[in-house]
């Protein structure tokens, strides 16, 4: 099903500026259908707002983004398109570092809800569908709990199930384990293996390293707003990268 | 005590409690739709909407309801242009002036129970919902409307509550709900005590149906702040 040689995300020269602050200086940056790429950084180094610019919840002051084939449409008064927008969002998966789980839903509900309301599927392969995920991340017994009801671990497996509920072509993920607790990270990063060893599209904003150099085909480094380095694990994490890589990594960040 | 006179009260004011409950009820349900679209017009972030829509709560909630009652019914009828109007055979009918005062003003004060309940969603639920690819109109009517909901229920329960006994300024310009027929039997049997407490404990039967079923609302609606299913627990996957 996926294709190597098709880009699935491609960003060019984005610029993003929050007043005065440049947050973004032109990131150029392509994953190919089936790439896990690692986005790393220090805090403030813009990740998270790049990741966040993928499906428009940040919106780029300039630049190109497409998913896909397509290229997000940008009007001239700095708007979008906006039936293409939700059509493109529909299919990039995203997980959030607080889960986001809408509250007032049960587990299942939660899942359901954008495959029904947004892409008009029929309910029962909605409901079935969603079950077999909920068995996948392994929580299907809390399918009728609520948010609340569950661990932090378990809300995002769930926020996970969720996202994989859309038949997303990419997954974003935005610091998916840094609101756990450490004994929690690991069933996490349980599920985000086994989903990049299914083939799966993935950009993971993280701070986890050892995801990051086991798992991800790519990782690109970002420093003050600027991709600093990028290439495989193994180059990166060998002799390759640079000087700021090699002390972000040696704990320059206060993360390791 | 005159028990037998007292029950003959309580059955001549019950016949005016479906007034009480029309004119409370319809000016509720009304006034929330107005009140939906004044909090909507405040956090709209346009200052052409917010000026008018703050304006209009900081009139009503400032002045007496009863001022606005008579400013309705006897005020808009000084105007020759408005006895002129198609809206006349309206608002020369004392029902409606009460109902359109009574609608205007819980307006204002549900325009700030809705706002404060709006604004009491969680930014990253809706921002979920956003990534998901939600237009605007599902995004309200699915994550964001019964997330307020359910913040703003206890506050309307409250308004819903001062509705019922503010019905009771309509007896001013002659409805007869309770108020009013209590009035009239007064005024017939100069027993004022026993008449008004009558009425004051129909007014607290009403009451405290009502207090009931924003109960029972709530807890229907919060299944999520109570413990997770007990069959759940006895099968220790927890």
């Amino acid at each position: 099903m996926t294709d190597p040689t098709k880009p699935a995300v491609r960003l060019t020269e984005l610029r993003k500026s929050f007043g005065a602050f440049e947050v973004l200086k032109g990131i150029s940056l392509e994953a190919m259908e089936g790439d896990v790429v690692s986005i790393l950084g220090a805090s403030g180094s813009g990740k998270s707002t790049m990741l966040r610019c993928i499906n428009m919840l940040e919106m780029p002051d300039s630049g190109q983004i497409e998913v896909g084939v397509e290229a997000i449409r940008l009007t001239k008064a700095g708007g979008t398109d906006k039936r293409q927008l939700q059509r493109l969002r529909a299919s990039i998966g995203m997980v959030f570092q607080n889960f986001n789980l809408w509250s007032h839903m049960t587990i299942l509900e939660n899942l359901i809800e954008a495959p029904i309301h947004v892409q008009k599927r029929p309910r029962a392969d909605c409901v079935a569908e969603a079950e077999a995920l909920l068995e996948k991340v392994g929580i299907a017994e809390k399918r009728n709990h609520y948010p609340a009801h569950l661990s932090g671990g378990q809300q995002q497996r769930a926020a996970i199930a969720r996202a994989l509920a859309q038949h997303p072509k990419v997954m974003l993920f935005d610091e998916p384990t840094s609101a756990l607790d450490p004994e929690l990270v690991g069933e996490v990063l349980r599920v985000m293996r086994a989903l990049a060893e299914e083939g799966r599209t993935m950009l993971v904003v993280t701070h986890e390293m050892s995801f990051a150099r086991d798992v991800s085909s790519k990782i690109v480094f970002l420093h003050k707003g600027a991709i600093e380095v990028e290439g495989s694990p193994q180059d990166m994490f060998a002799a390759g990268g640079s000087d700021c890589f090699r002390q972000f990594l040696s704990g320059g960040n206060g993360l390791n | 005590m005159d028990i037998p006179f007292l029950y003959e009260t309580l059955l001549k004011l019950l016949t005016g409690v479906p007034l009480t409950l029309q004119l409370a009820s319809s000016s509720v349900g009304l006034g929330a739709i107005l009140a939906v679209m004044l909090a909507l017009a405040r956090l709209s972030g346009l200052r052409l909407l917010i000026w008018p829509a703050s304006f209009y709560v900081f009139i009503f909630r400032s002045t007496p309801l009863l001022v606005q009652i008579f400013l309705i019914y006897h005020g808009l009828g000084q105007f020759h242009a408005v006895r002129a109007s198609f809206l006349w055979p309206i608002l020369r009918e004392p029902y409606w002036c009460a109902l359109i005062a009574l609608t205007l003003n819980t307006a204002a004060y549900a325009c700030e129970i809705v706002r404060g309940a709006l604004l009491s969603v969680p930014p990253g639920q809706i921002e979920a919902a956003r990534a998901c690819g939600m237009s605007p109109f599902t995004l309200y009517r699915r994550i964001v409307f019964p997330l307020a909901l359910r913040h703003a229920l206890p506050g309307y329960g409250n308004e819903f509550i001062l509705m019922i006994k503010s019905t009771a300024l309509a007896s001013i310009i002659t409805l007869m709900e309770v108020t009013g027929l209590a009035a009239e039997l007064i005024s017939e049997s100069f027993r004022a005590i026993e008449i008004l407490i009558v009425a004051a404990a129909t007014y607290l039967f009403i009451n405290f149906t009502i207090t009931r079923l924003v109960l029972w609302a709530e807890y229907t609606l919060s299944a999520d702040l109570r413990p997770p299913p007990v069959t759940q627990r006895q099968g220790g996957s927890l």
